[in-house]
């Protein structure tokens, strides 16, 4: 059964706990900047989320490379970055609707959510719940009914726009896995 | 069934492999006239740097990959001629290779000016793997290179150039780099930070000819500001027109591309058209253009093939979209970023800092963008976009600071802004 990362805003208090881990599990420093998993806060509203790589069906990040760095982990679901292919175009940090692939500097490639290879360390690491990796059809249903009704937009505009998982929870294929 | 696509970049690529999911049975054939692999144009910069070697820019990777797919891949053979009638595409040569349905995408060739002295030798246009090896030749340390056009695929090379540690002068004729990915500031900016990297740049520049030059240069590049620059190598950068000429008299009928309907079917029944070649759907604009970027090409070649293989699919149009590196200075641009009518917007100038953001509404709906020096989220204004998500009260947010685009996605389509607006009623 694939898993997948399930974010409950509601529950995050803000300790940036999660961004520490990945920062240290991917790159051997505590650094938020280099998390791939981000904290927004809300300051109006006094909240905070954290919100990172759906691992979307569609996969536009993997569709728009041009030489096929972005590949689809079997195990799990993930879609990840081969870096030693990587060329460094961005092109996918454009396409990705979700704003979740971003470009380093530093390394001259881009870096996403990899879910850590099945066993994520935000999810590890946060203290109130707010971040469970559980079974991708453990899906918040009720949520994804609230996106669906708070989200009035023109009949028919668009059939086919960039389709978020439902809220916060993120989804993998169901095909392919073990 | 017999698909035969004509073309191997991106849009026949991903065209072919769509077939055989689509319709296992089928043949699949790929015609190439260039004789590599199927592979990426895309990748060249980093191929121009030897940051990657051929093999690197190659779209497909695997062994055998085509093979083994079922995807017939013949190189190195010319279209000339399509006879719609008979069903058959005429190659240089004589021979002629028959079809069902046909997609066409064959891309886009470089413009090459009437300049006097174009043809001299040292001139060179950027757009396949042969002319980047004409470059690596030629583009030596300290050698001196000459660049005509600042537009995308111009300003992509430029870096590549600069990191080749050749001495580099560019030379636009309109007022700004990158002029229609970028406004008068933002393309201000970039033209800036060139020069503070030591690139020589001349905008709203025309070139007049292409001399004979002196001192070890053998060319001269003389511009209508009287100036003159020494060469060993010019590249040509002035746009690029789509390979349409092999279908005269065949009935499938072109403008800036070929002209298809939303199912990237032509004129003709039974012959499709992806990619750079065709005039496809624009999403925020709602007519026919030309885009000519990697991703719609990819779009396309998806699109093209469901139709072909009977899974009718209607285009719901590509949002045009760039993402530029310009030694270190990061650009990005997202569908009506210069405005549309009636909208408004926000922007974030900050020029000592070489940062800039504008974002484009309609009513509370995003429909445009650009951004200088960042990184990080930047693809969510494509998501905005082409969600049209309503921003309500975000965009008056926005309109104080755009840098908080992620935020106002997330507050708009996802729980956080579903529960604070439950709080707040
Ligand atoms: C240096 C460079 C950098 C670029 N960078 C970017 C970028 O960063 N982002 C971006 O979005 N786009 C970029 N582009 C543009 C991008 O490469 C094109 O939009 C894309 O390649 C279009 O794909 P296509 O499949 O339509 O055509 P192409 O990739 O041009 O493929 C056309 C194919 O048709 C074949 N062909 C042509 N005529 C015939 C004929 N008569 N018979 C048989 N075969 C024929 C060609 O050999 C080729 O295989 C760049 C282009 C260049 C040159
Ligand atoms: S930046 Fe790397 S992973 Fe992203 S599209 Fe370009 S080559 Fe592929």
């Amino acid at each position: 059964m694939l898993k997948a990362l399930k974010l409950e805003p509601e529950k995050c208090t803000g300790c940036l706990q999660c961004e520490m881990a990945c920062s240290f599990e991917n790159t051997g420093a505590f650094n938020p900047a280099k998390s791939r998993i981000k904290v927004f806060t809300f300051h109006d509203e006094g909240r905070f989320a954290p919100y990172t790589c759906t691992q979307c069906d569609e996969a536009w990040c993997m569709h728009a490379c041009p030489v096929e760095a972005i590949v689809l982990n079997m195990a799990t679901g993930s879609k990840d970055v081969l870096s030693d292919v990587c060329v460094g175009c961005k092109v996918c940090t454009i396409a990705c609707p979700f704003g979740t692939v971003n470009y380093e500097a530093d390394s001259g490639k881009v870096v996403k959510c990899d879910l850590c290879g099945g066993d994520p360390w935000c999810a590890k690491a946060c203290p109130t719940g707010a971040i469970t990796y559980v079974a991708a059809d453990d899906t918040g249903m009720e949520r994804m009914r609230a996106w669906a009704q708070q989200a009035p937009r023109e009949a028919g505009a668009h059939a086919n726009p960039p389709k978020a998982k439902e809220v916060q929870v993120f989804n993998v294929p169901q095909q392919g896995g073990l | 069934m017999r698909h035969v696509i004509i073309g191997a970049g991106p849009a026949g690529v991903v065209a072919a492999e769509t077939l055989r999911k689509l319709d296992p049975d089928s043949n699949v054939t790929m015609l190439s006239h260039e004789p590599e692999p199927p592979y990426s144009r895309m990748a060249i910069p980093y191929y121009l740097v030897e940051q990657v070697g051929e093999q690197g820019t190659w779209l497909r990777k695997g062994d055998g990959y085509f093979e083994n797919n079922g995807i017939t891949v013949r190189t190195g053979v010319k279209a000339e001629g399509l006879d719609t009638q008979a069903k058959q595409v005429k190659l240089a040569g004589g021979d002629t290779v028959p079809y069902d349905k046909l997609l066409i995408a064959t891309g886009s060739h470089p413009i090459v000016p009437p300049l006097p002295g174009v043809d001299r030798e040292g001139v060179h246009t950027c757009w396949t793997l042969e002319d980047s090896r004409h470059i690596i030749e030629r583009a030596k340390e300290g050698s001196r290179v000459v660049l005509i056009g600042a537009g995308f695929i111009g300003c992509i090379i430029l870096e590549s150039l600069v990191m080749r540690k050749t001495r580099l002068t560019v030379i636009e004729q309109q007022n700004r780099m990158v002029p229609r990915m970028m406004d008068d500031r933002a393309g201000g900016l970039i033209k800036k930070w060139c020069q503070d990297k030591g690139v020589t740049v001349h905008t709203s520049t025309t070139v007049e000819s292409i001399d004979e030059g002196g001192d070890g240069h053998p060319l001269a590049v003389r511009m209508d500001n009287g100036e003159s620059a020494q060469a060993d190598l010019v590249i040509v950068c002035v746009g690029v027109k789509a390979n349409t000429a092999f279908l005269e008299g065949s009935g499938v009928k072109a403008d800036q591309g070929i002209l298809v309907d939303r199912h990237l079917q032509t004129s003709v029944e039974d012959v499709y058209a992806a990619g750079d070649v065709a005039q496809g759907l624009d999403f925020n604009t709602g007519e026919y253009t030309v885009q000519a970027i990697q991703p719609t090409a990819a779009d396309h070649g998806r699109l093209a093939a469901n139709n072909m293989a009977g899974y009718p699919l209607k285009h719901q149009g590509s949002v045009n979209m760039n993402v530029l590196d310009t030694l270190g200075l990061i650009s990005t641009s997202f569908g009506m970023w210069m405005g549309v009518d009636g909208g408004d917007s926000a922007e974030l100038y900050d020029g000592d800092r070489f940062r800039y953001i504008n974002l484009q509404f309609k009513d509370d709906v995003l429909v445009g963008g650009s951004s200088l020096g960042m990184t990080d989220h930047v693809g969510v204004m494509r998501g905005l976009i082409q969600s049209k998500v309503r921003l309500g009260k975000w965009k008056e947010r926005l309109k104080n600071d755009p840098t908080r685009i992620m935020e106002a996605y997330i507050a708009c389509t996802q729980a956080i802004g579903h529960n604070a607006r439950v709080l707040s009623a």
